[in-house]
């Protein structure tokens, strides 16, 4: 994994002796810019509009950084092509045989698969699907991407801040594959909800009440009540963000005395 | 480096006589907030108000130096202050937050801003954490018995408690009740047991009570924002500094605790991995430091 995103950011090692100035300027060329794909499967585009809130570094993002080769609206092509990275918005319905095949195909031709915001990550709200409605009553189960093909990096959120893309962004062309590593983590937790702050926190004794979770929880379905957090399950979406932001599931220190100048 | 990484460590008081009055030791937390709400350094601060019922602490978010007061002092339970944060900016408003953090909430904070993945919006308005010392922190009910059933003074007359010099205190209108420290122990909320970090370390200014004389609070000024506004309190004198005591009561007694709590932390660490229960933390082989905040 570690090998694969080192390579796609141009970070191995080239053999000195082919290493001509024509070469390095042409692999400066070519690595300069990451071909980047969009897949959109079942979700409600809020993550790629989280993305496209970060104005400050939009335009220099989308035309000197990197290069859209695939996705629907933002680039103009039938077939997918290879692509270094490509993003995954949303679960997968599994009814939908187009949204299987696209996935598959992703994952096939990208170097690198993110499954980018929680529907894609932990199937988010679609987990709660059961069919029957319009325009498609057959469409019943959304599982979220990792259950159909490896993922190699999540970015959980409902959608995800448009700071933290930005950083993930940074991260990915800096090559600081540290920053990187707990989203790497991530990509096994599938199976989130609200529940897990009392399953993997409350109930092992980690729970120290300090209300990071209610505060993170995107949609208030969280409140502390004698310390703890209490979950409104009618609100919670099973995005994830309430265990993956507690100090007490996972604890990032060498990056925060970093980021805080310790 | 038992105590965190910091710039100056300090004994200070503040130098108002309402704070002095109402304030736990040195009122610092107080007075930074109060002068750092004067001068437009935060629009407001989040700290352990006041709620219907007594000694029970309520985060909210403090618009002025009289609310501010209103939530002086020291409540030994818990205060889940980080939930209120989205509600300062998003309700409230505010463009700069202050806060007021025991070091697991310092913790929560700090992980929010490296890794913000569901908060938008929010990490770049927290304009000043005040970390304060933390040995353990009790769940109200704890609080309640050990202090109504086992030291036997009426709930309702409480007008302050304390730690300090080993023991737990109770001040009521006629009477100061004291227990020794330990006997808390079992009363403690569990998840304060796997905590390394007595001191906030990652807060802009720590303080606590720890190594410093009645009235005074010791201090730790550790980031960059931390060291700006300490400096223009001082300054403006709304903080009066003393140099702290190297001694048995001072700086040693200070490092003594912190290490002890992460030495406790450390055994329960390393016993809740070979019992393969979950833990944040890294184990004692696994770390070059096995005292470090990892």
């Amino acid at each position: 994994m570690l090998a694969k995103i080192k390579q796609f950011l141009g970070m191995e090692a080239k053999p000195k002796e082919l290493a001509s100035k024509e070469e390095v300027e042409k692999v400066a060329e070519e690595k300069a810019k990451p071909r980047i794909g969009y897949v959109h499967l079942s979700g409600c585009t809020g993550d790629i509009m989280s993305l496209s809130e970060n104005y400050d570094i939009l335009a220099e993002l989308l035309t000197n950084m990197v290069e859209i080769v695939y996705g629907q609206t933002l680039a103009d092509v039938w077939e997918m092509p290879e692509m270094d990275l490509v993003l995954v918005e949303g679960s997968v319905c599994l009814q939908d045989e187009h949204s299987v095949k696209e996935l598959m195909e992703a994952r096939e031709k990208a170097g690198l698969l993110v499954a980018f915001g929680s529907c894609a990550a932990t199937g988010c709200f679609t987990r709660y699907s059961r069919g029957g409605q319009q325009a498609q009553p057959n469409h019943e189960s959304f599982v979220p991407v990792g259950d159909l093909v490896k993922v190699d990096c999540a970015v959980p959120g409902c959608p995800p801040s448009p700071e933290i893309i930005a950083k993930v962004v940074v991260a990915v062309i800096n090559g600081d594959m540290d920053y990187l590593q707990p989203m790497i983590d991530l990509a096994g937790y599938t199976e989130a909800g609200g529940s897990d702050l009392q399953y993997k926190i409350v109930n092992q004794a980690l729970c120290i009440g300090c209300g990071t979770c209610a505060m993170a929880c995107q949609t208030r379905a969280l409140s502390m009540t004698n310390g703890r957090p209490e979950l409104n399950e009618d609100r919670c979406v099973k995005c994830g963000v309430c265990y993956i932001q507690c100090p007490r599931s996972w604890w990032p220190a060498d990056r925060i005395n970093k980021d805080l100048g310790l | 480096m038992v105590l965190g990484t910091y710039k100056q460590i300090t004994l200070g008081r503040s130098t108002d006589k309402q704070i002095q009055g109402i304030s736990q030791d040195g009122g610092i937390v107080t007075a930074l907030l109060t002068f750092a709400l004067d001068e437009k350094i935060i629009d407001g601060a989040v700290v352990a108000g006041p709620s219907d019922e007594m000694w029970k602490p309520n985060p909210v978010v403090a618009l002025s130096s009289d609310e501010v007061m209103a939530a002086a002092g020291t409540k030994y339970t818990i205060s889940p202050n980080n939930w209120v944060l989205k509600q300062a900016v998003r309700q409230y408003g505010l463009e700069k937050v202050g806060i007021v953090t025991i070091p697991c909430q310092t913790m929560g904070i700090r992980k929010m801003q490296s890794y913000p993945f569901g908060v938008r919006f929010l990490a770049d308005k927290i304009a000043l954490d005040i970390g304060i010392c933390c040995t353990e922190n009790f769940p109200f009910e704890s609080l309640k018995t050990f202090i109504s059933a086992k030291a036997g003074v009426d709930f309702d007359l409480v007008e302050k408690m304390d730690i300090g010099k080993g023991k737990f205190w109770i001040k009521t209108q006629d009477d100061l009740i004291s227990f020794p420290i330990k006997e808390t122990h079992g009363y403690e909320q569990n998840g304060c047991k796997v905590c390394l970090d007595l001191v906030s370390e990652l807060s802009d200014i720590s303080t606590g009570s720890i190594g410093a004389p009645d009235n005074w609070s010791a201090i730790q000024v550790r980031t960059d924002i931390g060291e700006t506004v300490f400096k223009q309190a001082v300054d403006a004198g709304a903080i009066e500094l003393k140099p702290i005591d190297e001694g048995k009561f001072g700086l040693e007694m200070l490092t003594k605790l912190a290490k002890s709590k992460k030495e406790k932390a450390m055994k329960v660490i390393d016993e809740r991995k070979a019992m393969g229960l979950p833990v944040p933390y890294k184990g004692s082989s696994e770390k070059e430091d096995p005292l470090a905040n990892v």
